[in-house]
């Protein structure tokens, strides 16, 4: 996958840790990298496998077209749920600035 | 969304931007459905709710909870895909990874590779055909309301709050290829966009209340040239200003490049009150939704018998609309008057008058002229307009003393334009009377009737204000123009 | 009143008979947890007064005349992931700790109307992403057999809870052999049924796909009764199977007379040679209860194991995106919007869910799909086709549940890799979506348990359970 031959590189990882929104420092970042290179070591095995005409399988029962009908079902309770927010104002969900995010 | 490819519509000598610019139009149009509850959940897909009510695990995103999608939606984002002339074919979900705090699951249930509806067009009233690459399901999501700071914008804000209310509502996100041109045309597409969906009462779309939610992806180039780097314009509120913001990107991006500058892919935000577009955030590698299929739902694949059935149901479209009333009075389906009616839904309306035996093209005029305000359902009862009209074509009132008559209809809700004619005191003058004022008309104002046989058309007007002044209104325009001709001998 | 039976047809039975209070069997078991639990920690949240009031109001609709449902009166502890109703439901990560859902799981909702007595919610790997219960915030859960060593993972609170006697049932939630292998080690019952048989609607999902709810229990029967009593139809799960509950109680004494048993000649390796010798005696016992054994092969199941850990993470770095703090459970603050996700989820995960979530999110991105995740689902495929073609000549399969038997703490929980071999044999039919159940059959190293695998072709669990019963008449004779 990468040039390097090691299937996942330390600045993958801090790429997908910004993506994920977990904050690791760069210790753990080393120690992930680590870690997830040995596992992915591991799936260079399907590398030899013959794949092509095999369709992929996303779920293994196949069903098609469920679906409900569009009728109303009893709403949660607006206090139960923002009791259990992290914080709430004016009957809505409270966050910080939204900066750094797109749009 | 996905790039689409290049487009084979090339615009006409006259749709070109000074400076030998084309201008390249995508547009994605998001459609709130008027379904009774959310795409994936049971709770009510409603307006104006005190927030944070029309909540359930699902549009909230708890853990544990599962979408189950809603059938209805599903056969109203199908009659867009039939009344857009797409293929409808079977379909999956997928999800896109993005965090946002109005986006519950920090994932978007929508449709990437394999949607709904796909490969149709868009005729536009004007003639010209939009292609539309695609229309998909997708769900919406929350309302953000930024506090504190000082414009209550998201820049400079204390903190926001969330109401969900709105998150689950199913939306349909129509993307046209990049076939529009003009800025005109853009309003063209979106306005007869807007009549489609209402007709086939797919969604309110509203733009005001964000029903409707259109972006706009613009770009020039020069033709012959690959098309240029695109922007996407966010934030636009109504089919107006649209049309200002197409206009102002496209000047603000060939400033750009006539002054060596390069265009940068971006999101911008219309500022409708400035007239103007900024940056909102420039397109990065970041951008990394990592779409994958929906494991929690199942593959959609409508029967033959289901899309046949929504086909057959559906009500006539506004092209047919125009192509009927353009039967039924001989104007072009062009006409500024039937795309007018049309746009108002008034057809059905003057069709009625023509059935009650009135004069189909005067009944078309009238309700182009008189009922802006009337709904599609027009208060006057039908058989009194087409009684105007009848009045008016045989020449027992004027165009004048028609229009006061229908003023008075329009007023009352209808009425008996024969008595309400008689009560004015309109009555028709005989043509010999009239010419009688004709010629006196010509002996107090011989200069304006020199002027006028010398070929002067405009003099004509000072002497049929003389007329009608004579008459006190009562004297048909026509008639005293085709008496000035014979007098004139021309 | 006669003595508090130990499983769960007997207890409903005596209990719906009046022969015993529903109320003395919660007291009798409560009694139980507060002798041991403090060694053990099969729990979370021992739910002492809620249990009472369940009990008592099972007691008052039985003397009132009132119809009870097949588990009246019985105790049963819940995995930590499925949702209860204001009472509270962690998955053992501190990111929801002390969250308590304004909903009840499909499954409890099903458990309640049986007349089943909610006692507790158990311990587990965080998300459900372990194989020995050590990746809990709350601390490890130990193997009642010897709490030296682990029960398994990452049910492994509800396997100790059974294996403990803390109640003769238990749910847990299977993903890749979290039901399976923590019975097998801790020498209890565990089904995973047919993907789409058991809701899922309510169960914290880990990976959507792959996940299923099923049963524990010490006998054969018990686990049929309570997949029976969670199975059928939900409305509110898109992948749930529109048919009823299937029909299991039957089988468990049918017998395997005329079955077909599958013997996998290309089972990857890696199995300690006392469990292999237990298979062997198993196949031996069914030839002799009238079965035919065949050989078969699997040749993609090798693959298994590298498709599993590309599709479930993939699935769960989306799955577990929801925990940012908005909404529900934990928040760090901090001065931003983005920098509060970045806080609260650095904080709130545990290493082992960090770790798969990164992973999940590397076979996702852009540029790395087709390479992982794209292919990874390809592999499901080859899987699958494999166990059609096997199951076109024979109608169960049999392998061992875990290559080990239940292993020391900290063996495995720094090397990532050991940790996932444990799955080896019960990841397949999770990728497949076929039922398999474990058996304890005998014991193996140091005298720890030892657990078989039955697996069955989709909705194959009558053939499934007519195995299980059999194995399990075997395993009683054999010790």
């Amino acid at each position: 996958m990468t040039q390097s031959g090691s299937p996942i590189s330390a600045s993958d990882v801090a790429k997908v840790a910004r993506l994920a929104r977990l904050d690791i420092d760069d210790a753990q970042v080393a120690h992930f990298t680590e870690q997830l290179a040995k596992v992915m070591g591991h799936f260079s095995d399907i590398d030899a496998l013959d794949l092509d005409g095999v369709g992929p399988m996303t779920q293994p029962y196949p069903l098609i077209n469920i679906m409900r009908e569009d009728v109303e079902l009893p709403c949660l309770d607006t206090d139960e749920v923002l009791a259990a927010a992290p914080a709430s104002d004016e009957r809505r969900f409270r966050v910080p600035p939204i900066i750094g995010l797109d749009d | 969304m996905s790039d689409s490819p290049l487009s084979s519509i090339v615009a006409t000598e006259d749709q070109m931007l000074e400076g030998g610019w084309e201008l390249i139009v995508g547009l994605e149009v998001h459609v709130e459905l008027a379904t009774r509850t959310k795409l994936f959940s049971g709770s009510p897909n409603r307006f104006g709710d005190e927030p944070n009510v029309n909540i359930d695990p699902v549009t909230l995103g708890l853990p544990g909870a599962l979408p189950m999608l809603n059938r209805q939606a599903v056969e109203l984002a199908m009659r867009i895909g039939v009344a857009l002339n797409c293929t409808i074919q079977p379909c999956i979900f997928h999800r896109k990874n993005y965090f946002y705090p109005d986006m519950p699951k920090a994932y978007q249930i929508s449709q990437y590779d394999i949607p709904l509806n796909i490969d149709g067009f868009l005729e536009l009233p004007s003639g010209t055909t939009i292609g539309v690459e695609r229309a998909h399901l997708e769900e919406d999501t929350g309302k953000s309301t930024h506090v504190g700071g000082a414009t209550g914008r998201i820049h400079g804000s204390d903190y926001s709050l969330i109401d969900f209310n709105r998150a689950g509502v199913p939306l349909v996100e129509i993307v046209s290829r990049p076939d529009i041109r003009t800025s005109e045309h853009a309003r063209e597409y979106v306005s007869e966009l807007r009549a489609i969906l209402e007709v086939i009462g797919a969604s309110d779309a509203k733009m005001e209340e964000g029903s409707m939610r259109v972006d706009a992806n613009v770009s020039v180039h020069k033709p012959g040239t690959p098309f240029g780097t695109r922007c996407e314009i966010k934030n636009v509120n109504s089919i107006r200003a649209l049309g200002r913001a197409i206009d102002y990107e496209a000047r603000r991006q060939i400033d750009v490049l006539d002054t060596g500058g390069v265009i940068r892919q971006e999101t911008r935000h219309w500022d409708d009150a400035e007239g103007r577009t900024h940056t909102l955030r420039v397109k990065e590698d970041a951008d990394d939704y990592r779409y994958f299929p929906e494991p929690d739902l199942v593959p959609v694949a409508p029967d033959d018998a289901w899309v046949q059935a929504v086909r057959d149901n559906l009500p006539m479209l506004p092209a047919a609309r125009r192509s009927a009333l353009s039967a039924l009075t001989g104007y072009d389906t062009r006409s500024e008057a039937i795309i007018v009616v049309v746009e108002r839904a008034q057809h059905d309306y003057v069709q009625a008058v023509a059935d009650a035996g009135g004069d189909a093209v005067r009944a078309l005029i009238y309700v182009q002229q008189a009922f802006a305000d009337a709904g599609p359902t027009p208060a006057v009862p039908a058989k009194d307009l087409a009684a105007l009209t009848i009045l008016e074509r045989d020449g027992k009132l004027s165009a004048t003393q028609a229009k006061t008559v229908l003023s008075e209809l329009v007023e009352n809700g209808g009425g008996d334009a024969a008595a309400i004619a008689a009560a004015k005191g309109f009555e028709a003058m005989d043509n010999s009377a009239v010419e009688a004022m004709v010629d006196e008309a010509i002996a107090a104002d011989p200069d304006a009737w020199a002027k006028y046989c010398a070929g002067e058309e405009k003099a004509a007007g000072a002497i049929v204000g003389r007329v009608m002044k004579a008459s006190k209104g009562k004297a048909d325009g026509k008639v005293v123009s085709a008496i000035m001709q014979s007098r004139r001998g021309s | 009143m006669s003595a508090i039976p130990s499983t769960a047809s007997e207890i409903a039975a005596a209990v719906t008979a009046k022969r015993i209070t529903a109320r003395a069997v919660i007291d009798d078991y409560l009694s139980r947890i507060d002798a041991r639990e403090s060694e053990i920690h099969a729990f979370n949240l021992v739910m002492a007064q809620d249990a009472r009031a369940q009990a008592d109001a099972i007691d008052a609709d039985i003397a009132a005349g009132r119809p009870v449902g097949p588990l009246a009166g019985v105790p049963i502890a819940i995995k930590d992931n499925m949702c209860t109703h204001g009472v509270e439901t962690t998955c053992s990560s501190k990111i929801l700790e002390g969250w308590k859902p304004p909903y009840d799981a499909t499954v409890i909702t099903r458990l309640r109307t049986a007349g089943a007595v909610i006692i507790g919610k158990t311990n587990m790997d965080e998300f459900a992403m372990g194989s020995s219960t050590e990746n809990s915030a709350f601390g490890s859960t130990r193997n009642p057999c010897d709490i030296s060593r682990v029960p398994g993972g990452s049910s492994g609170g509800s396997a100790a809870a059974v294996a403990a006697g803390f109640s003769p049932v238990s749910l847990g939630s299977d993903t890749g052999g979290s039901i399976r292998q923590p019975a097998a080690l801790c020498g209890v019952v565990g089904v995973k049924p047919t993907y789409g048989v058991v809701s899922r609607y309510g169960l914290v999902a880990y990976a959507s796909s792959l996940d299923q709810i099923g049963p524990f229990a010490t006998t054969v029967a018990d686990a049929a009764l309570l997949t029976e009593v969670i199975g059928g139809h939900d409305p509110m799960d898109s992948t749930s199977i529109p048919l009823a509950s299937p029909s299991l109680l039957p089988s468990v004494s049918q017998g395997v007379a005329g079955m077909r048993i599958g013997r996998v000649t290309d089972l990857p390796a890696g199995a300690e040679p006392e469990v292999a010798a237990r298979l062997d005696q198993a196949f031996a016992a069914l030839e002799a209860a009238g079965a035919t054994i065949v050989d078969i092969t699997l040749p993609s199941l090798s693959y298994a194991l590298t498709a599993y850990y590309l599709i479930a993470p993939a699935e769960a770095s989306s799955n577990l995106a929801r925990f940012d703090g908005v909404r529900f459970g934990l928040r760090v603050n901090a001065a931003d919007t983005n920098s509060m996700y970045g806080a609260t989820r650095a904080a709130g995960f545990g290493d082992e869910v960090k770790r798969r979530i990164m992973l999940g999110t590397y076979a996702l991105s852009a540029g790395y799909y087709d390479a992982y995740y794209g292919k990874a689902l390809k592999v499901r495929r080859l899987i699958a086709q494999d166990f059609e073609r096997a199951y076109e000549q024979v109608d169960a399969i049999l392998t061992p549940t875990s290559p080990v038997v239940a292993f020391k703490f900290g063996d495995k929980v720094d090397d990532p890799m050991s940790m996932y071999l444990c799955d080896i044999y019960t990841i397949p039919t999770n990728l497949a979506g076929h039922p398999a159940m474990s058996v304890p059959f005998g014991t193996g190293a140091h005298g720890l348990p030892v657990g078989i695998q039955v697996l069955a072709p989709a909705l194959g669990e009558q053939a499934m359970f007519r195995v299980g019963g059999a194995l399990e008449v075997a395993a009683g004779g054999a010790q």
